[in-house]
């Protein structure tokens, strides 16, 4: 495919208008969610249908159109797909709210605030898009990025705007806005171990001994890796936050296999991950309790209130949900954040839970598919890394609230409300779109020009 | 680079298809598990939401769902919930449900499997899902006459009656006193739900506990027409065979003995086994079981039912012959049970079962109290056939059995259970438990004797004048009421 003969070229279609079909079809999904939480609690399409339906339109349009002229190339996949995420998230939170006001809770409401958050995430999308015009210019800043992110994650421990909320220190809080630092962190993160790894993966390739058929590396190697753990640990003990500290860890294992192509990277991430959970669950009560819970909720239904709620809503969602508006996912604390995807399976049922758990499946290898085609080894990387972020963190949080692992305080990406969750995923799809373009982009035509003459041509003017 | 990514697609496709197996697991290999754990709230509200489905007695809604301006569309209610609260049990949103609303829940809350079509055609044309309907075989004017015969005994008065169809099975009045009135346990009102609950729970005197299938008490001398049953089919006894009688029955190397009630000496020794039955002498009786041996005495009483749970339509407990029934008694011991003492305990409606197998020619009937399961279209669900348990007697031994309690109506202890002009069986009781404790009275009977059409078993284990029970004059007239309501 690289092979640039004149006539022969492969020139990728552009698909714009292919992408503004489906986010035609992503956006009526949405609104007519909308509709249907208003026909399943009062009888009637809510208020302002026209005006949210038009706003989202809106926003949806501009974003095809930034990525139309500053993305022509990219992967017209992805847009799509999260605008239809994005959109039943606004509507579960929605409705959600409808149920806490219906019920005199004291919480919410929350619809009103992710909309603007997820107005600004679209926004800052389009800003990435004309900023970064070529994501290697990245890989300039490498250590910067790595600065950066240590930044972030040390500020939810300073004190005045350090907040612990449920348990975990993972927030600051400046008046009244608070901000999980740790999702911006994850993105500079994985730029940074994408610029590093560039750099250093033929020195962590040099494999040591071979055990069992695989090439483990050198111990002199090992320091990297190290440290990555022991910024997990350190996460995980400070700011008492076992899914970031999984996350990141995970993150950094699956570059360093891919960047180094050797598996025996993984056997000692995995050793060393096992040796992290069986620390964290000796030291930690916290820990001990996602695990019992995960075990048997009944063993503790007071304390496992949460959990068992969930569980209950998606039996009782069963295969085809209650309906938009007719189940109690306002019932399960936090219905509206963490535990958005139960609160999804008991209204939307087993059948929507499904085609919501596979949009996420394809955005994941739709950001692996970039990584594949991508020329250059950074793009390859940070694809990959961002890919597997997205795919780790929905394993996680999915996971946790079906009973399929112990639970983690992940959010849902696109779906759970919680602004820095979703202005940074829309930061992803900027970055993965900005790479997919790159890749797909035709090469330049002086490349082919240069081809054709036989012998080299100085032009005087 | 392009080989771990790969390996990575991969990955991730197995974490996705994991994820995907396990919310089909926990939404619909598990869900049905789920939904039927106690304090799912979701599936509380959801029945309370629904038109639940009534329970009929005789064409009668005993039981039904309501419209009502409320969080929860519908309101249980009960029409004569007193009459009814043994048989229908409560449905409440915080204490769950009892009776036949337990027990038909998922027909009456529509979420039956048999009822899935029905969803499906609710869910399509929108229509409020409905449950399906139970009618009782219950007898209105027999329950009725059982309850003001209990009531009329006295507020302080507790006790339990029982009447069934001896030729189907079909229980025709079943009562409780005390009883509880199931609407303030189905109230929307959760507060006065509560206060309701506590007052009941703390009552000593359970109202809420359905003496009629769960109460084991012993039997005292209505279990002789078991022991007769006995001496009959296994000794070839008939009415007029000469049995001990006197005073006392005493047991080699023992100084305990045996004697009659109130003392004497039921008419000489040896009397016909018709005058034994008629006097109820326990001589005769306690010397019976021992001839008989203790084998085939307790057989005997297996045939009648003891043993067993005998309905599953409400939550019933097995009567018992023993505590233990590999022990071995001694004489005196095998005695007493010949008369219902020592460790016999039945239930009142083991009791109507003996009358009524009695009645039957010898054949045992299952109790049951569902006669036909509806769906909301009111199409049968379920139609009760009569179902034969066992034969318990040869038709000739039932027969002679059957004359024997005849003659203890005509001429004998159960005079107050006569109806004019219809040949009555009974057997009064009247049985101890322990000295700090008034003694129970029973009385069991059917009628008429030949084609009999209901068979009773009444007990009074308290009545407010206590020194004053004996099954004839208590519990006869009761019988007697019940079996009138059921001939008329």
């Amino acid at each position: 495919m690289s092979d640039s003969t004149p006539g022969t070229t492969w020139v990728p279609r552009k698909r714009r208008g292919a992408e503004l079909g489906l986010l035609l079809l992503a956006v009526l999904i949405g609104v007519g969610s909308y509709a249907a939480v208003g026909l399943g609690i009062d009888g009637t399409v809510p208020p302002g249908i026209y005006t949210v339906g038009f706003v989202y339109a809106l926003v949806a349009l501009a974003a095809h159109l930034a990525v139309r002229k500053f993305a022509g190339y990219a992967d017209p996949i992805l847009l799509p797909l999260v605008v239809c995420l994005n959109g039943i998230g606004l509507t579960m939170i929605y409705r959600i709210d409808l149920g806490l006001e219906a019920g005199n809770s004291p919480y919410g409401p929350f619809a009103q605030g992710q909309l603007r958050w997820t107005i600004l995430g679209i926004l800052l999308f389009i800003a990435v898009l004309i900023i970064i015009r070529d994501h290697r210019r990245l890989q300039d800043y490498t250590y910067s990025f790595g600065l950066f992110a240590i930044v972030l994650l040390v500020l939810p421990m300073l004190p005045i705007i350090g907040s612990a909320k449920r348990g975990a220190a993972i927030w600051i809080q400046v008046g009244p806005f608070s901000f999980q630092p740790g999702e911006a962190a994850k993105i500079a993160l994985v730029i940074f171990f994408a610029g590093y790894l560039v750099v250093k993966r033929d020195a962590l390739a040099l494999a040591g001994r071979r055990v069992l058929g695989i090439d483990l590396p050198r111990g002199r190697d090992l320091g990297p890796i190290l440290v990555a753990w022991l910024i997990s640990v350190g996460i995980l003990v400070l700011q008492r936050d076992l899914g970031s500290s999984l996350l990141f860890f995970g993150i950094f294992v699956v570059m360093l296999y891919v960047a180094t192509e050797r598996p025996g990277w993984l056997v000692v991430g995995g050793i060393l991950f096992a040796l992290g959970t069986y620390l964290g669950y000796l030291a930690f009560g916290h820990v001990q309790d996602r695990f019992s819970a995960w075990a048997d909720p009944w063993a503790d239904p007071d304390k496992n209130y949460q959990l068992i709620n969930a569980l209950y809503g998606l039996g009782h969602g069963g295969l085809l949900g209650r309906g938009w508006g007719l189940g109690s996912p306002e019932s399960t604390p936090f219905g509206f954040s963490d535990f958005i995807l139960s609160s999804l399976g008991e209204e939307l049922g087993l059948a929507g839970l499904m085609a919501i758990l596979v949009i996420y499946g394809l955005v994941v290898e739709r950001g692996l598919r970039i990584a594949l085609t991508c020329r250059d080894a950074f793009g390859k990387l940070l694809a990959v890394g961002l890919s597997l972020s997205f795919a780790l963190q929905v394993f996680v949080v999915a996971g946790g609230v079906t009973g399929l692992i112990p639970l983690t305080g992940l959010t849902s990406p696109f779906l759970a409300a919680g602004g820095s969750s979703i202005i940074m995923n829309w930061v992803i799809i900027a970055i993965l779109l900005r790479i997919s373009d790159q890749t797909r982009r035709p090469a330049p035509e002086i490349s082919a020009m240069s081809r054709d003459e036989d012998t080299q041509v100085v032009k005087l003017s | 680079m392009n080989k771990p990514i790969r390996a990575m697609a991969v990955f991730c496709l197995v974490l996705f298809a994991a994820l995907l197996l396990n919310v089909n697991y926990v939404q619909f290999i598990e869900a049905d598990e789920l939904n039927a754990k106690p304090g799912n709230r979701r599936v509380i509200d959801e029945e309370f939401s629904r038109e639940r489905g009534a329970i009929i007695v005789e064409g009668k809604r005993i039981a039904e769902s309501v419209p009502i301006d409320s969080k929860w569309q519908f309101q249980r209610k009960y029409n004569e919930p007193k009459l009814f609260a043994s048989v229908t049990g409560y449905f409440s949103y915080i204490y769950g449900r009892a009776g036949i609303e337990q027990t038909y829940n998922s027909v009456l809350s529509g979420s039956d499997n048999r009822l899935f079509v029905n969803r499906i055609v609710d869910l399509v044309t929108n229509n409020q899902p409905q449950g399906g309907s139970i009618e009782l075989t219950l007898n209105h004017a027999a329950q009725q006459a059982a309850y003001d015969g209990l009531r009329d005994l006295g507020s302080k008065t507790r006790g339990s009656v029982v009447a069934l169809n001896p030729q189907t099975g079909e229980i025709l009045a079943m009562v409780n006193q005390p009883t509880y009135d199931p609407n303030e346990l189905a109230s929307h009102d959760l507060t006065a739900v509560t206060e309701a609950w506590q007052n009941l729970t703390a009552d000593p005197t359970q109202p809420m506990l359905n003496r009629a299938t769960l109460l084991t008490l012993p039997p005292g001398s209505t279990f002789k027409p078991v022991t007769a049953a006995a001496g009959i089919e296994d000794l070839g006894l008939d009415a007029d065979s000469k049995v001990r009688g006197g005073a006392t029955l005493s047991f080699p190397g023992i100084s305990y003995k045996l004697t009659n009630q109130g003392g004497g000496n039921c008419g000489g020794n040896p009397i016909s086994l018709e005058r034994a039955m008629a006097v109820s002498c326990n001589v005769s009786f306690g010397w019976i079981a021992g001839e008989v041996g203790q084998e085939k005495l307790f057989d005997q009483a297996e045939k009648f039912g003891f043993g067993a749970r005998p309905m599953s339509d409400l939550p019933s407990n097995a009567s018992r012959v023993n505590s233990d029934p590999a022990a071995q008694l001694e004489p005196p011991q095998l005695a007493q049970t010949g008369i219902g003492q020592f460790e016999v305990a039945a239930t009142p409606l083991q009791m109507a079962m003996v009358a009524a197998t009695v009645a039957n020619d010898g054949v045992l009937m299952k109790p049951h109290l569902v006669r036909t399961v509806r769906a909301p279209n009111l199409s049968v669900l379920e139609q009760h056939e009569p179902e034969e348990v066992e034969r318990a007697m040869s038709v000739a031994d039932a027969r002679e059995l059957n004359d024997l309690m005849v003659s203890v109506v005509t001429n004998g202890t159960g005079r107050p259970a006569a109806i004019p002009g219809v040949k009555v069986g009974g057997k009064t009781g009247t049985a101890e438990s322990s000295p700090d404790r008034p003694p129970y009275a029973w009385y069991i009977g059917f009628a008429p004797a030949k084609d009999p059409q209901v068979a009773v078993a009444v007990l009074v284990e308290s009545a407010a004048n206590t020194s004053d029970i004996a099954g004839g004059r208590l519990g006869g007239p009761i019988a007697r009421s019940v079996m009138e309501a059921v001939l008329r």
